[in-house]
C-alpha cells in the first residue's frame, strides 16, 4: 500500500520530467542495470533466498534481458511488486520491465498503455483445498470461503465460473501472497485459488505438502509473461526476442554448457551471433543471444532448475514442452 | 496633526493614482505580491495536471471516469456494504466505490464511538485514587500508543483467526449467536409488515422525551423544584416501542446461523476483518482520547470542585454541572484530532483485506482498470469530505461548550 502511495506521488511527480523520454535501452545501459519488478516471493517463480539472490523462471528472464543489454546477468536490480501495485510501478517508469507471473489479457494489453512481450509460462488458474476436507472435485465446493489474491485476475475468473457453475462461495481477498497463505493455513477460508503453478509452489513450501491437494479442474487460460511499457518499440523486441531466444536455444539444442561449441548447423550460428546480423535491429552486439544462453541458459535449463520435476516444486512441461514435444511453446524463427 | 493628515489625503487625490504612491503603500504591495502568489500557483497545477494528462495519454493509457459504469466482474468480502448496495459481481465500478465508502463509514462510525468509550473509562481510571487501577490505565496507555497501529491491525487480525475455532466447533451462545474464526453470527433481523411503525414509535418517543425534559428544566429554573427526568425517558423511549412492538404482533423475524457443508450459512455474519480493524483502531485511538480526557479533567481548578462542594452540590452534580463542562472545554479539540485520524487510519484495513474504501475500489478497481489517478483522487476527495464533515459537526459542539464572551 505504502508502496503503491509512494509510487503514484512519484509518478505526480516525475510526469514533468519523462515528457521527452529517452529510450529504456540507452537508459538502461547508462545506469549499468535492469531494473525488474518481480512478485515479494513465490518460489520457483521469482523468489529470494536468506542471501538476497533471486531465483526463478520469472527471474531468469530478467536475467536473460540483462545479458543480452549489458553482458551480465547479475546485473539486475529487483523490485518486490505485490499484484496491485504491479502496473503502477511501470507505467511510472519505476522498473524498465516486469517479470510477474502475469496474466496476459487484452485489457491489460490494451488500456494500460503496456506491451506483453511473449509468454515463458502457460497457466490455468485451479484451487488447492486441505486433504481432510475430503472433497475431489471443485464442483463441490458451493458455499465455501475462498482465498483470493487482490488485484489479480484470479478474482474475475473466479466470479464468472461460480457464476457459470451456479457456485455460491465468499471470497477472502488479500493484498499479499503470504497473507493469502496464512489465511488459508489458520482456516479463514476452506479453499486457496489461484494460478496452478503458485498452488505448486505454495504446496511445495507447506509443512506437510501432502496436507494439501490441488484439485483437477482448470477453470481459466492463464498465459503469463514479461510485460514492457508502450511506446518503445526497441525495448520490446529486446524482451521479446530475449525470451526468444531462450525457446529457440531449446530448439536448437544449444545449452549453456555447449554454447561455445561451434558447429554447421547455420540456424544455431546465426542465433549464436556468429553469422547473420540480427544483433542490428534491436541495437546490440553480436554476442547478445550468446550471453543470454551462456550465462541463463535455455528455455529447459531455466525450467528445470527452477520448477521442473526434479525440484521441490515439480511441475512437468505439460503445455510447456516446445511444440515439436507435443506442448505449444513456439518461438518464431530468427532470421 | 488633523490639518497634516487632511493635506496629505488632498494631495495624493490630487495627483489621482500614483505609481510612487503605490510602491511606498503597504496595503498595495501586499495585494500585489498576493497576486503574483496566487498566480504563480495556480499556474503550477495548471501545467502539473495538464502534464500529467497529456503523458498518461501518450502512453495509451485510459483516462476519464467511463470505467465507473463498466461492469466489476469480482466478488467482495460479504459484509454491509455488499448487503446495502446489493453487490454481484455483475454490478458497476461504481457500486463498489459505494461499498467501499458504506465500510469505511461504519469503521469510521463504530470506532469513533467505542474509542470515545473507552478513552472515557481509561481516561477517568488514571486520575483514579486507586493506585493500581491508575497504573493499570497508564500502562494501558503506553502499551497501544507505543506500538504502529498497522502492526496492531495485523496482530489482532491474525491472532483473531488463529485463536477462534472452525466453524465446525463454534462457540455458540444459547445457539442463536455463534464465534469463530470466521467471525460472529448474529440473528439477522427480518423485519416485516409493520415494522415501520414500531421504528416510527421509536422515533416519536425520542422526540417527546426531549420535550419532556425541556418541561422539567423550565420547571426547575423557574420554580427551583427538581425532578428526575429519566424514568420518563425510559418509558418513551424503550417502553412506547416496546408497546407498539407487541400490539402490532411482533412484527419481526431472525434468521439464525446454520452449519452448513464448509461454513455457517445464513445470519449476519461480522466478519473478523471488521472485528479487528475496528478493535485496533479503537484501542489505539483510545490512548489519545484518554490522554485528552485526563489533560481536561486535570486543567479544571481544583477550586471549582471546592466552590461546587460549598454551594451545596452533590457529587454527581457537581462532576456534570461544574467539572465536565470545563474539562470538554479543554479536551474536545484533541479529540476531534483523533476522531479524523481514526477515519483516515481505517485506509489501513487494505493489509488484511477489509472492504473498505481504499482495499476495495483503491486496491481492487485500481488494478483491474489501471487509472490510478482518477481512482485515488477520487479515494482523497472521499477521505476529504468524511474528515471536514467530521470537523464541521465538532467545532459546532465545541464552540456551544467554548466559553460564551460576554
Amino acid at each position: 500500500m505504502k508502496q503503491l502511495l509512494k509510487l503514484s506521488a512519484a509518478s505526480l511527480l516525475v510526469v514533468g520530467a519523462l515528457t521527452v523520454q529517452a529510450s529504456t535501452l540507452s537508459d538502461v545501459q547508462a545506469k549499468g542495470y535492469v531494473s525488474c519488478g518481480v512478485s515479494k516471493g513465490l518460489a520457483g517463480f521469482s523468489a529470494a533466498d536468506s542471501a538476497g539472490n533471486w531465483t526463478g523462471v520469472d527471474v531468469d528472464v530478467c536475467r536473460a534481458v540483462a545479458a543480452a543489454t549489458l553482458g551480465d546477468a547479475q546485473k539486475v536490480k529487483f523490485v518486490p511488486l505485490t499484484a496491485k501495485e504491479r502496473f503502477t510501478a511501470l507505467q511510472s517508469g519505476e522498473i524498465d520491465m516486469l517479470s510477474r507471473n502475469t496474466t496476459w489479457t487484452i485489457t491489460r494489453d490494451a488500456s494500460l498503455g503496456l506491451n506483453f512481450a511473449g509468454v515463458n509460462y502457460y497457466d490455468g488458474q485451479g484451487f488447492m483445498v486441505k486433504s481432510s476436507l475430503g472433497i475431489s472435485s471443485a464442483m463441490e465446493l458451493s458455499g465455501a470461503a475462498v482465498c483470493i489474491q487482490a488485484g489479480t485476475t484470479t478474482e474475475l475468473n473466479l466470479a464468472d465460473w461460480g457464476k457459470a457453475n451456479g457456485i455460491e462461495y465468499n471470497s477472502v481477498v488479500s493484498d499479499t501472497n503470504a497473507q493469502t497463505l496464512t489465511n488459508y493455513d489458520s482456516g479463514r477460508c476452506d479453499v486457496l485459488t489461484t494460478d496452478a503453478s503458485g498452488l505448486y509452489s505454495m504446496r511445495a513450501a507447506a509443512k506437510d505438502p501432502s496436507e494439501h491437494v490441488v484439485l483437477p479442474e482448470i477453470i481459466s487460460k492463464e498465459p503469463l509473461g514479461p510485460v514492457v511499457r508502450q511506446g518503445d518499440d526497441q525495448w520490446f523486441n529486446i524482451v521479446r526476442w530475449s525470451l526468444n531466444a531462450m525457446i529457440t536455444a531449446e530448439e536448437l539444442g544449444v545449452t549453456s554448457a555447449t554454447v561455445d561449441e561451434v558447429t554447421n548447423n547455420p540456424e544455431r550460428e546465426r542465433l549464436m551471433g556468429r553469422s547473420g546480423s540480427t544483433h542490428e535491429y534491436v541495437g546490440l552486439t553480436p554476442d547478445w543471444t550468446y550471453q543470454i544462453v551462456k550465462q541463463v541458459g535455455n528455455y529447459s535449463e531455466s525450467f528445470e532448475r527452477n520448477i521442473g520435476i526434479n525440484t521441490p516444486i515439480g511441475i512437468a512441461r505439460g503445455v510447456n514442452a516446445l511444440w515439436t514435444d507435443g506442448g505449444i511453446l513456439y518461438s518464431p524463427p530468427f532470421r | 496633526m488633523k490639518k497634516l493628515i487632511l493635506e496629505s489625503l488632498g494631495k495624493s487625490q490630487h495627483r489621482g493614482l500614483n505609481f510612487r504612491d503605490m510602491l511606498y503603500n503597504n496595503e498595495a504591495r501586499a495585494f500585489f505580491f498576493q497576486v503574483v502568489t496566487f498566480v504563480l500557483v495556480i499556474g503550477l497545477f495548471y501545467t502539473a495536471i495538464g502534464n500529467l494528462f497529456h503523458n498518461i495519454e501518450e502512453r495509451g493509457i485510459n483516462t476519464g471516469f467511463t470505467f465507473l459504469k463498466n461492469r466489476a466482474g469480482f466478488d467482495i468480502l460479504p459484509f454491509l456494504g455488499n448487503y446495502v448496495v446489493d453487490y454481484t459481481p455483475e454490478s458497476s465500478n461504481f457500486s463498489v466505490f459505494y461499498v467501499g465508502l458504506i465500510n469505511t463509514l461504519i469503521v469510521a462510525f463504530v470506532g469513533i464511538i467505542l474509542s470515545t468509550l473507552i478513552g472515557l473509562f481509561i481516561g477517568i481510571a488514571r486520575l483514579s485514587s486507586n493506585y493500581l487501577v491508575a497504573k493499570l490505565a497508564g500502562a494501558y496507555i503506553e502499551l497501544f500508543r507505543n506500538i504502529p497501529i498497522l502492526l496492531q491491525i495485523l496482530f489482532w487480525y491474525n491472532l483473531f483467526i488463529n485463536l477462534f475455532p472452525h466453524p465446525k466447533q463454534s462457540f455458540a451462545f444459547f445457539d442463536i449467536m455463534f464465534l469463530n474464526q470466521r467471525g460472529l453470527y448474529l440473528p439477522r433481523p427480518i423485519p416485516e409488515e409493520g415494522f415501520s411503525v414500531v421504528a416510527l414509535s421509536l422515533i416519536v418517543g425520542i422526540i417527546a422525551a426531549y420535550f419532556v425534559k425541556k418541561h422539567f428544566k423550565k420547571k426547575h429554573d423557574l420554580t427551583g423544584v427538581y425532578t428526575s427526568t429519566w424514568p420518563f425517558s425510559v418509558g418513551l423511549i424503550l417502553g412506547l416501542p416496546v408497546l407498539v412492538f407487541l400490539a402490532l404482533g411482533s412484527p419481526l423475524q431472525f434468521d439464525i446461523a446454520v452449519l452448513g457443508k464448509f461454513n455457517l450459512r445464513g445470519g449476519m455474519n461480522v466478519v473478523p476483518e471488521f472485528l479487528a480493524l475496528t478493535f485496533a483502531l479503537s484501542v489505539y485511538t483510545a490512548t489519545y482520547i484518554a490522554e485528552a480526557i485526563r489533560s481536561g479533567i486535570e486543567a479544571v481548578d481544583k477550586g471549582q470542585k471546592e466552590a461546587a462542594a460549598a454551594i451545596g452540590l452533590t457529587p454527581t452534580q457537581s462532576l456534570k454541572l461544574v467539572i465536565l463542562p470545563q474539562a470538554l472545554r479543554v479536551a474536545i479539540p484533541p479529540t476531534i484530532n483523533q476522531y479524523l485520524n481514526l477515519t483516515k487510519n481505517s485506509s489501513l484495513a487494505t493489509a488484511i483485506g477489509y472492504p473498505e474504501l481504499m482495499s476495495a475500489f483503491g486496491g481492487t478497481v485500481l488494478n483491474q482498470v489501471g487509472q490510478a489517478v482518477e481512482i485515488l483522487a477520487m479515494a482523497m476527495l472521499v477521505y476529504l469530505v468524511i474528515s471536514l464533515f467530521i470537523s464541521i459537526l465538532l467545532n459546532y459542539v465545541n464552540k456551544k461548550m467554548a466559553i460564551q464572551g460576554r
